[in-house]
């Protein structure tokens, strides 16, 4: 059983969850991000919240994968003022919607005044729902934007252990470690994170408080990332605990913490779910695991991810 | 007490006595806030906390209690609703302050940022919320929808169509039910809204399936029996001739509930059906039931 922690599932097709379901992908998190394109209007803000809480957890259900959503104001769009604050006022009525994990992604873009106003603005909102928190940590000037992004937790006051610092490399790791945060890594093909090289970090680094995930969105990125590097991770030898723990157990213990996701809910979801929202995997029901082969349907013969 | 008062007190109790005593008295709180509330954020925060607080358990009503339900109002069937879905229209309902008008637009306001549990559970409360007249093109939105779940809410089990929707609307929401496959026997009404244009539509329907090869649910031709024009006699003739076991008792079916005599005539040359029909062997429940 796979967590895909990080999944933009609203610009993928069927064909996908087809895949992710056949490779042994039981449920992803959708964080609240921006569209490629900004939003210039709160009330198409309210529409991508509720489809994220609402018609996309559906449809990912149909396919047999529980579907979960973090909300937030995203750094990007957190540079347009007028769209910002509103946003910050129909944020609290989302935070607490069925399967909403954290909040997220916050964070900083380019590290601009207004990206850090409605970065801690989130952090207090988070606080006060007890709720976690995912950070989307810049793509430029990374590794000052990572260090910057945890002291502003650290300020405001937040349990690290509460927090999952995305989009990690070897630069940053090490830090987010020490600090006490959790590390995610997002496995990118051609860009960012190739998932040889995170073979390589849990290879060093082990498995506690490290877990990857796809951040499969409109871009050229791979659903099924997080299979295929479990299986590299099986033939380069890691321990089969550990992979457990990168790709399904640390995200499940990280985002648990909102109360709002649970094995439970695709091993042995609630009736009302059963009939109405959960097409669930035959496999799954009555709490049994399912057998994963040495080679996975759907996962092709090549798993780098480069 | 006001329906709507009767109603949500009839819920309240449904669910505190299925709760433990700390979850009952945190709804009590919860209902006595939105009752009281100024603002719309008590409302929202409790929907949003109730399945949490109140798990999302079976409501499993006993007989008395569906029976409690059917006296409260007619045609109000819960028989499968669940604990946070009683709970949230029972919360829904305490906002009424006796305006019907400001109580739609807090539901409409709410269903814009629903999440699907929530839109579920608005929908079942329909035949519950005051001023039902004001909240027709919100329940033909949801009859609209693309979840089917969400559509289910609108039609299944529910009062709410047969009594406010149009004939465009009614006949619609069948047609969709069918294209959808979901069974038809849990929309109520369907005798009484049957129509001619309705029949027609549904025909045309089957003709498209079978031209494009593909199966026409034997409940289809439920709507079409009271209503038949000489081409549907034409195609009830037809699936007598060359359906399955089910599609011919459900032409039969059809043909019995029709009262042209021509359907008369045509159903005597079916005695192995005939018979049985009149004898209250086959029924419309059965065929959903497969």
């Amino acid at each position: 059983m796979y967590l895909d922690s990080h999944t933009h599932m609203i610009s993928r097709t069927t064909d996908d969850y087809e895949r992710m379901a056949a490779a042994g992908v039981v449920a992803c998190i959708e964080p609240a991000f921006w569209l490629g394109q900004p939003r210039t209007h709160v009330g198409t803000y309210i529409d991508y919240l509720s489809m994220i809480c609402g018609f996309e957890r559906f449809r990912a259900g149909q396919f047999g994968l529980r579907h979960y959503c973090t909300v937030g104001l995203n750094p990007k769009e957190a540079n347009n003022e007028e769209l910002a604050e509103a946003v910050m006022e129909i944020l609290p009525r989302y935070a607490l919607k069925e399967g909403v994990v954290a909040i997220g992604e916050i964070g900083y873009d380019e590290q601009s005044e207004l990206e850090d106003r409605y970065f801690r603005r989130q952090l207090e909102l988070a606080k006060e729902l007890d709720l976690p928190v995912m950070i989307h940590t810049p793509h430029r000037d990374k590794k000052k934007g990572t260090l910057r992004s945890m002291d502003v937790v650290r300020e405001h006051g937040l349990d690290p252990s509460w927090v999952v610092i995305d989009h990690n490399n070897e630069e940053t790791v090490e830090e987010v470690l020490d600090r006490g945060f959790w590390a995610a890594f997002s496995i990118y093909p051609f860009t960012k994170m190739g998932n040889e090289r995170m073979v390589e970090i849990v290879r060093r680094y082990g498995a506690e408080r490290i877990f990857c995930d796809s951040a499969c969105d409109w871009g050229i990125s791979d659903p099924l990332a997080v299979p295929k590097t479990a299986e590299l991770m099986r033939r380069a030898g890691i321990p089969e605990e550990q992979i457990r723990k990168v790709t399904y157990e640390n995200p499940l213990e990280a985002y648990g913490k909102s109360g709002q996701i649970k094995e439970e809910d695709w091993l042995n979801p609630p009736p009302i779910d059963q009939r109405l929202l959960y097409m669930g995997n035959s496999i799954l029901r009555g709490g049994q695991e399912p057998r994963i082969e040495a080679k996975t349907p759907g996962l092709g013969e090549d798993l780098r991810i480069v | 007490m006001s329906p709507s008062e009767r109603a949500c007190a009839l819920l309240t109790r449904w669910v505190v006595e299925r709760v433990p005593a700390e979850a009952a008295a945190w709804f009590h709180t919860q209902l006595a806030a939105v009752a009281s509330a100024v603002e719309e954020k008590p409302l929202y925060l409790a929907l949003g906390w109730a399945p949490r607080r109140l798990g999302k358990a079976d409501l499993r009503l006993s007989p008395a209690e569906l029976a409690e339900a059917a006296a409260l109002r007619p045609g109000f069937d819960p028989i499968d609703w669940s604990v946070d879905q009683a709970a949230r229209v029972a919360l829904v309902l305490a906002s009424f302050d006796g305006d019907p008008q400001r109580f739609k637009q807090r539901l409409e306001t709410l269903f814009r940022t629903a999440d699907i549990g929530e839109t579920i559970a608005f929908y079942r409360g329909l035949p519950l919320y005051p001023g039902p007249e004001l909240l027709v093109a919100r329940a033909r939105e949801g009859a609209r929808s693309a979840m089917r779940p969400v559509f289910e809410a609108v039609a299944r089990r529910n009062p709410y169509p047969k009594e406010r929707f149009d004939e465009h609307a009614w006949n619609h929401l069948v047609l969709k039910a069918l294209f959808i496959g979901t069974t038809l026997d849990p929309i109520q009404g369907l005798e009484e809204r049957a129509n001619p244009r309705l029949a027609r539509m549904l025909c045309d329907y089957a003709h498209e399936r079978w031209a494009a090869g593909r199966p026409v649910s034997p409940e289809l031709w439920r709507c079409v029996g009271p209503h038949a024009d000489d081409g549907a006699l034409e195609d009830l003739a037809r699936v007598l001739d060359t359906g399955s076991g089910e599609e011919r008792k459900a032409a039969a079916l059809a043909l019995a509930s029709c009262p042209r005599p021509e359907a008369k005539a045509l159903l005597a040359r079916y005695p192995e059906l005939e018979g049985p029909i009149a004898r209250g062997e086959i029924r419309w429940a059965a065929f959903a039931q497969g």
